[in-house]
């Protein structure tokens, strides 16, 4: 097991951030919503560039401001997991505050271009180039698959954090280099990588299994911190990873 | 935070998806494929060094009770020592509770993705599976749900019959199921379609409990009427006949006996029509074989094959070429029959006769 560094948000016991929003410490809040919005963000960009047809300007503009406003209001803290996923409801709020903001089209004027969170929108548009864009009724699935692709980038952010400084690099350049090396159309085989990388078949094949266990523990981490009850974590859970949680102490 | 294209994340997910089997001696390699209930894994025995199946299933079993089922499905498999009957090594529960159990590994087709082929061929890899179950009978054991996805073909032609999770030991009380004792069984009422197209016990992700009368085991398009009525009680080898007949049924034509998945009602109801006879679909299957396909699926389960055993018999025999138990040939297909079987002495005669016929005339003129 890598030892944890300590660098993560929550992390030994990673606590549901939505539920954090609603904590009485304000550091707790401000570190829930900081985990939100670096979940979300990129998803709330796209979404908003895609299905609301917004120009580069308007769209980072538009997520600052509903961003903000949901820290200011505190409106994730209305949400009820009994009635929908998290980001379902996250979408809808969007939905709603992209159609006000159009509505009174002076008021994103107002905050126009005041730099609330740091985002990197640059590289948001630069995805936007490179990927086809969806159909213009596929955009619910859209926002869906961008924020599972945010959810494996920040676990995998993580994991290279920690695999870093629990000293296992080969683990992780291994991993990298079998799971996520989207050149080649095949992954190599264990026999190509021992030889790469001067390990024995059986070494690729226990560095594998440990790099693969510790992403998927913070996989099911992040999840964690990301849904609001034991249910929608187990839902999302099943959606994510195919694993049917239900019944089982989480 | 790097950009992961849609590839990237597909494979990540399919890395974090692979079960973590790190508290065995098994270590997964990579996902051979994966259906309703599970996933199946390449997985590597790290003590004996040999590449072994591992299947996963997908349901966390907070209960206990889908490990006992497995355990239980395991020892019934132990009594079963045949080449057509696949081995279970191991049965475990994983550290985020789903159940696994690893078994040999297997290379091949499931018969469902088979059914090509001559009549013939598909007629021997028919016998093969009749055996399996004809031996798991004398052992006391009948099978609950065969079907063609539970029956793997290997590339030699060898035959595996497998899934005994919902298998009965003849004998034993039903509260003993392989499913655990003492749960409540399947409500029939309440399924979707969906649902009743796997095994129920599994695929449905509700887990079970035992196998009480008026509740139902088992794939409903190709079970029996009165394993579809819940009547387990009166569940005998006859019942496993009956779905070695749909299996036949199904290769000869490509299709289940109930191709249209039956609702729960009409199930429960009994009031699933009776599948168009073998030959409707497809003319050029022999008769002999259409009579042996119905009599194996009658509904009255004194109408139908007493045991595996006797179905295995008349397969044989028509391979020989023999006539069977289940159809009563009339003279012509008699003399076909026979035609066929003597076909290298009848062309001796006939070309002794006609060399004789030459010469006759040659030594008239």
């Amino acid at each position: 097991m890598v030892d944890h560094p300590g660098s993560g948000r929550f992390p030994v016991t990673r606590l549901s951030a939505i539920i954090g929003t609603s904590s009485p410490n304000p550091e707790e809040r401000r570190r829930a919503f900081e985990a939100l919005v670096s979940a979300y963000w990129m998803p709330v960009y796209k979404y908003i560039r895609i299905k609301w047809n917004k120009p580069t300007e308007d769209a980072r503009d538009l997520t600052q401001g509903f961003f903000a406003e949901a820290i200011e209001k505190n409106f994730f803290a209305r949400f009820d997991p009994s009635k929908a996923k998290f980001r379902t409801f996250l979408r809808t709020c969007l939905d709603g505050f992209v159609a006000n903001e159009n509505k009174a089209a002076g008021r994103i004027k107002r905050g126009g271009g005041a730099t609330i969170l740091s985002l990197d929108f640059d590289g948001a548009e630069q995805q936007l180039r490179i990927a086809a864009p969806p159909a213009a009724n596929q955009t619910d699935e859209y926002f869906e698959k961008e924020w599972a692709r945010s959810v494996f980038s920040l676990a995998l952010e993580s994991f290279r954090a920690q695999m870093l400084a629990a000293g296992k690099q080969t683990h992780l350049r291994l991993f990298e280099r079998y799971a996520i090396n989207a050149e080649e159309e095949e992954k190599p085989s264990y026999k190509d990588l021992a030889s790469e990388f001067d390990l024995s078949v059986t070494d690729v094949t226990n560095y594998l299994a440990l790099a693969r266990r510790e992403f998927r523990r913070i996989v099911l981490e992040k999840l964690r911190e990301l849904t609001a009850t034991d249910e929608e974590y187990r839902r999302e859970a099943r959606a994510l990873l195919g694993v049917d949680l239900n019944g089982l102490a989480v | 935070m790097d950009w992961l294209s849609d590839k990237a994340v597909y494979r990540l997910r399919e890395e974090a998806d692979l079960p973590d089997l790190g508290g065995s001696k098994y270590m997964v390699l990579h996902k051979l494929g994966s259906g309703g209930m599970g996933a199946v894994y390449l997985a590597q025995d790290v003590d004996l060094g040999r590449k072994v199946a591992v299947k996963v299933m997908n349901i966390a079993d907070s209960t206990g009770a889908l490990a006992s089922r497995m355990m239980r499905e395991a020892r019934i498999v132990a009594l079963l020592e045949h080449p057509s009957i696949v081995p279970i090594h191991d049965v475990g529960v994983l550290e985020d509770g789903r159940v696994y159990y690893a078994m040999k590994l297997v290379q091949g087709a499931r018969l469902d993705q088979f059914a090509s082929g001559a009549p013939l061929d598909l007629l021997r890899i028919f016998q093969k599976i009749c055996e399996a179950v004809a031996f798991a009978h004398a052992r006391g054991v009948i099978h609950r749900d065969l079907k063609p996805e539970n029956i793997m073909v290997g590339p030699f032609g060898e035959v595996l019959v497998m899934d005994w999770g919902v298998a009965k030991v003849l004998g034993e009380g039903e509260g003993e199921s392989p499913r655990g004792p003492g749960k409540a069984g399947i409500e029939l009422q309440g399924f979707d379609d969906a649902d009743l197209t796997a095994t129920l016990p599994l695929a449905s992700g509700r887990e079970s409990g035992d196998t009480s009368s008026g509740m139902v085991i088992g794939t409903p398009a190709y079970m029996p009427p009165e394993q579809a009525l819940g009547k387990i009680e009166l569940l005998d080898p006859r019942s496993d006949v009956y779905a070695l007949g749909a299996v036949l049924y199904f290769l000869l034509t490509g299709r289940a006996p109930f191709d249209s998945t039956p609702t729960a009602d009409a199930v429960r109801e009994s009031t699933r029509k009776p599948p168009p006879r073998p030959r409707q679909i497809n003319s050029s299957i022999p008769r002999a074989i259409e009579a042996m396909c119905l009599k194996a699926m009658s509904e009255r389960r004194a109408d139908r094959y007493a045991s595996a055993e006797e179905v295995t018999i008349d397969v044989i025999k028509f391979l020989d070429g023999q006539p069977v138990s289940a159809y009563q040939e009339n003279v012509f297909e008699k003399a076909g029959r026979w035609l066929g079987r003597n076909r290298f002495i009848v062309l001796l005669i006939l070309t002794y006769l006609i060399a004789r016929l030459v010469v006759f005339f040659s030594m008239g003129r």
